[in-house]
C-alpha cells in the first residue's frame, strides 16, 4: 500500500510544490483523526480528496488552514513552514478555506459578508479614521465579487436569510475574496439541488482556469469528480491511502473496497 | 416572510420609523443636555444633567465591548475608578490646579492602559466565561486595594477637594457693570456653569468619537468578530490583537468619563466611582437602551438616571393624590421606590427585548 501511494506521479513534478504537508498528524484523545498524512501540491492542480464520512478530510484542512494545530508533523506554504502561524496569519499568506458546514456572518449582510474579506486584505482593518462605507476600492472590488458570484440581487438581505444554495455560494464567494493562491473547498455543493450545484463549479472551473492556483477539494459527487480532477487523494480513517490520477486512484483496490463497502453507487 | 418578499431589489429603501423616531429622541435628549444649565437651573437638575453627560460616555464605552464586541467584563467601574481616583488624589495633594487634573488623570489613564493591556493579553485568548472572571477578580481586588490604601485614598469615606478656581461657583465668567456675575436668561455665568460646559462638550466629543468608530472599518471588524470570531480570523483578522485593542480603547474613555466625575463631583469614593453597584447601572443601562447601538446607551442612561432621581417624587405626587385610597396609597408610597424601579425594568425588557433603542431600530425586519 505504502508503495502505491508513493508511486504515485503527479503531473507536473516539475514545479515545485505550494503546499505540503509533512508526517501530518493530529489525535484527539487516542484517537488519531488525520495520521501521518505526507503529500505535496503544485500550482495549476486540482486535487479531489475523497473519502468515507469521518475519515479526517476536513480535520486535515482544519490543520492546514489553521484551526487546529497539529500534535506532530508540518505543514509548508512554499518553502515557509507555516505550522505554527495563526489562522489569520496562513490567510495573509495566501491560503483560503471554504467550510463545509457553511460559517458566516449571520446577521451582517450578504455584501457586509464578502466587503469584510477584501478589507481585510487590504489590510484596511485597524483603521478608525474613517466610515468603512468611504472605503472606495474595497467597496468596488466587493461589488465586483457579488456580481460574479451572482449575489448582487441579495447582496442587502442578512446572510441568515438566504436559503441553504446562496449561503453557499457565499461562503465560496468570501473565499475568492480572499484572492488566496491555495483553495480549499470543503464539500461546496453538499445540501444544494442538481440545479443549483452548477453555479459553483463554474466558479471553480473559473478558478482553476489561472494556472498560477492550487486548488484542493473534498466532493463526493464522482461526475464532478471526474471533470474537474487533475489528481485524487483517498484518505481512509485519518491515513492517506491512495494518491494519483483520477482513472488510477478509481481503479484500485482499496479505493474500490471502500468505496463499495460504503456506497458503491457514489462511485459508479 | 417569503423569500421572494423580502429580496425584491427593485423596491427603493424605505425611511425606517422606528430609526427615525430614535435619532428624534437621542436628538432632543442632546439638546436639552446642550442647554440645561437654562432650561433646568435648580441644583439638583444639573447634577442629573452632568451624571447623564458621565454615563452616556462610560455606558457607550461599555456597549464597544459588550454590545458590539461580544467581551463581557465586570471591570470597567475599576478604570473608571482609576481616572477618577487618579485625578482626586493629584487635585488633593497639589492642589486646585488644572496641572493637578492633567497629572492625575494622566497617570489614571496610564494605570489603565497597563492593566487593561495586561489583563487583555492574559485571558482575552481564553473562553469568555474564564476572561470575566478575571475581570470580576481584578475589580474586586482594586476595591479592596482603594480601601486599604486609606492614606491616599481615603477608604471607605473618599476624598474630598478643590477644583481649580474657573470651575468654582463663586467664580465670575463674565461680570456686568456692576462687577457682579453676568447673567444670561437669569443664569448666573459662573464657574459652575464652565464646569458642566467642561463635562458636557467633552462627553459629547468621546460620545462622537465611538460614533465614528463603531462606523468605521475597526467597527466593522468588531461586529464581524462578535458574530463570528471563528470566520473572522479564518478571513485574516487577528482577533486577540483587535480585542485587545477594543478593551483598552473602551478602558481609557471610561477612565476619561471617571476624570470628568472627579472633577464634578469634588469627591471622589467607592460608592461613586468604583462600587459594582455602578457596574450593575451600567449593565441595565445598556441592556435598556439597546445593546450594540450606540444610541442606545443616550437612552438607557436617561431612562434610568431619570427614574433613579425623580420616581419618588412621581410616587410622592401619587401618594398625596390617592390619599383616601386604600390599597394604591399604600402602593405608592415613595419608600417602595425601588420596588417600582424593579417592575418597570422587567416591564421594558419584556417589551424591548432587544432594548429600546435596539427593538425600535429593528422594526422593519420583523414585519
Ligand atoms: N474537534 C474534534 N474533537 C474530537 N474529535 C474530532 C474533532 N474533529 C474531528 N474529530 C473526529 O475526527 C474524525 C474525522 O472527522 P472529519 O475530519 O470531520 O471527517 P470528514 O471530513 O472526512 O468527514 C471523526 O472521527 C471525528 O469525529
Ligand atoms: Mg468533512
Amino acid at each position: 500500500m505504502r508503495s502505491m501511494v508513493e508511486g504515485a506521479v503527479s503531473s507536473r513534478q516539475d514545479v515545485s510544490p505550494s503546499l505540503r504537508t509533512e508526517n501530518l498528524t493530529i489525535r484527539f484523545g487516542g484517537h488519531a483523526a488525520v495520521n501521518d498524512v505526507t503529500a505535496s501540491f503544485r500550482p495549476g492542480e486540482l486535487t479531489v480528496i475523497v473519502g468515507p464520512n469521518g475519515a479526517g478530510k476536513t480535520t486535515w484542512f482544519n490543520l492546514v488552514s489553521g484551526q487546529l494545530t497539529p500534535t506532530s508533523g508540518r505543514i509548508f506554504k512554499g518553502e515557509t513552514d507555516i505550522t505554527r502561524l495563526s489562522p489569520s496569519a496562513r490567510a495573509k499568506a495566501g491560503i483560503g478555506r471554504a467550510f463545509q458546514l457553511t460559517n458566516l456572518f449571520p446577521k451582517l449582510s450578504v455584501r457586509e459578508n464578502v466587503r469584510l474579506v477584501v478589507q481585510a486584505r487590504a489590510g484596511k482593518g485597524p483603521d478608525v479614521f474613517r466610515r468603512a462605507s468611504a472605503l472606495a476600492a474595497v467597496n468596488a472590488e466587493t461589488e465586483e465579487h457579488l456580481a460574479t458570484s451572482r449575489l448582487a440581487s441579495v447582496a442587502d438581505l442578512p446572510a441568515s436569510a438566504l436559503p441553504h444554495g446562496d449561503q453557499r455560494k457565499l461562503e465560496v464567494a468570501m473565499m475568492i475574496a480572499m484572492k488566496p493562491d491555495i483553495f480549499m473547498f470543503d464539500e461546496p455543493t453538499a445540501g444544494m439541488s442538481a440545479a443549483e450545484a452548477p453555479a459553483i463549479l463554474d466558479l471553480i472551473a473559473v478558478i482553476k482556469q489561472d494556472r498560477s492556483k492550487t486548488i484542493l477539494l473534498v466532493e463526493h459527487k464522482m461526475d464532478v469528480v471526474r471533470a474537474l480532477a487533475d489528481r485524487i487523494i483517498v484518505l481512509h480513517n485519518g491515513e492517506l491511502v491512495a494518491d494519483g490520477k483520477p482513472d488510477e486512484v478509481m481503479a484500485m483496490p482499496i479505493v474500490r473496497e471502500i468505496y463499495l463497502g460504503q456506497g458503491a453507487e457514489e462511485v459508479a | 416572510m417569503t423569500y421572494a418578499a423580502i429580496s425584491s431589489p427593485s423596491t427603493p429603501r424605505r425611511v425606517p420609523a422606528g430609526r427615525l423616531a430614535v435619532y428624534a429622541v437621542v436628538l432632543a435628549i442632546g439638546l436639552a443636555l446642550a442647554f440645561a444649565p437654562f432650561l433646568f437651573p435648580d441644583v439638583r437638575a444639573q447634577e442629573v444633567a452632568a451624571r447623564i453627560c458621565i454615563f452616556i460616555v462610560l455606558v457607550a464605552s461599555y456597549d464597544l465591548l459588550i454590545g458590539y464586541t461580544g467581551i463581557v467584563s465586570f471591570a470597567h467601574t475599576m478604570f473608571f475608578g482609576l481616572g477618577a481616583y487618579g485625578t482626586a488624589i493629584a487635585l488633593k495633594a497639589m492642589g486646585p490646579s488644572f496641572t493637578a487634573i492633567l497629572v492625575g488623570g494622566g497617570a489614571g489613564l496610564v494605570a489603565t492602559l497597563v492593566l487593561a493591556l495586561l489583563i487583555g493579553l492574559l485571558s482575552l485568548r481564553v473562553k469568555a466565561i474564564f476572561f470575566a472572571m478575571v475581570t470580576l477578580a481584578a475589580a474586586s481586588v482594586m476595591l479592596v486595594l482603594a480601601s486599604q490604601l486609606s492614606d491616599y485614598t481615603g477608604g471607605e469615606d473618599g476624598i474630598t477637594y478643590q477644583i481649580p478656581r474657573a470651575f468654582a461657583p463663586a467664580f465670575k465668567l463674565f461680570e456686568d457693570g456692576d462687577g457682579k456675575v453676568a447673567r444670561l436668561f437669569g443664569v448666573p455665568l459662573n464657574g459652575r456653569i464652565a464646569a458642566y460646559y467642561f463635562v458636557f462638550l467633552t462627553s459629547l466629543a468621546l460620545f462622537l468619537f465611538m460614533l465614528r468608530v463603531v462606523a468605521s472599518p475597526l467597527g466593522s471588524v468588531l461586529k464581524a468578530i462578535r458574530e463570528n470570531e471563528m470566520r473572522a480570523e479564518a478571513i485574516g483578522y487577528k482577533v486577540v490583537a483587535y480585542r485587545t485593542a477594543v478593551f483598552c480603547l473602551a478602558a481609557l474613555i471610561a477612565a476619561l468619563a471617571g476624570i470628568l466625575r472627579a472633577v464634578w463631583l469634588k469627591y471622589a469614593g467607592p460608592d461613586v466611582v468604583l462600587s459594582f453597584h455602578i457596574m450593575i447601572d451600567i449593565l441595565l443601562m445598556v441592556v435598556i437602551g439597546g445593546m450594540g447601538t450606540m444610541v442606545g446607551a443616550v437612552i438607557g442612561v436617561v431612562v434610568m438616571t431619570l427614574a433613579q432621581f425623580y420616581l419618588k417624587d412621581l410616587m410622592q405626587i401619587g401618594a398625596d393624590a390617592t390619599a383616601g385610597v386604600p390599597v394604591v396609597h399604600q402602593l405608592l408610597e415613595p419608600d417602595r421606590w425601588l420596588l417600582w424601579l424593579g417592575v418597570i425594568f422587567i416591564l421594558l425588557v419584556y417589551f424591548f427585548p432587544a432594548g429600546i433603542a435596539g427593538t425600535l431600530m429593528n422594526k422593519e425586519w420583523r414585519r
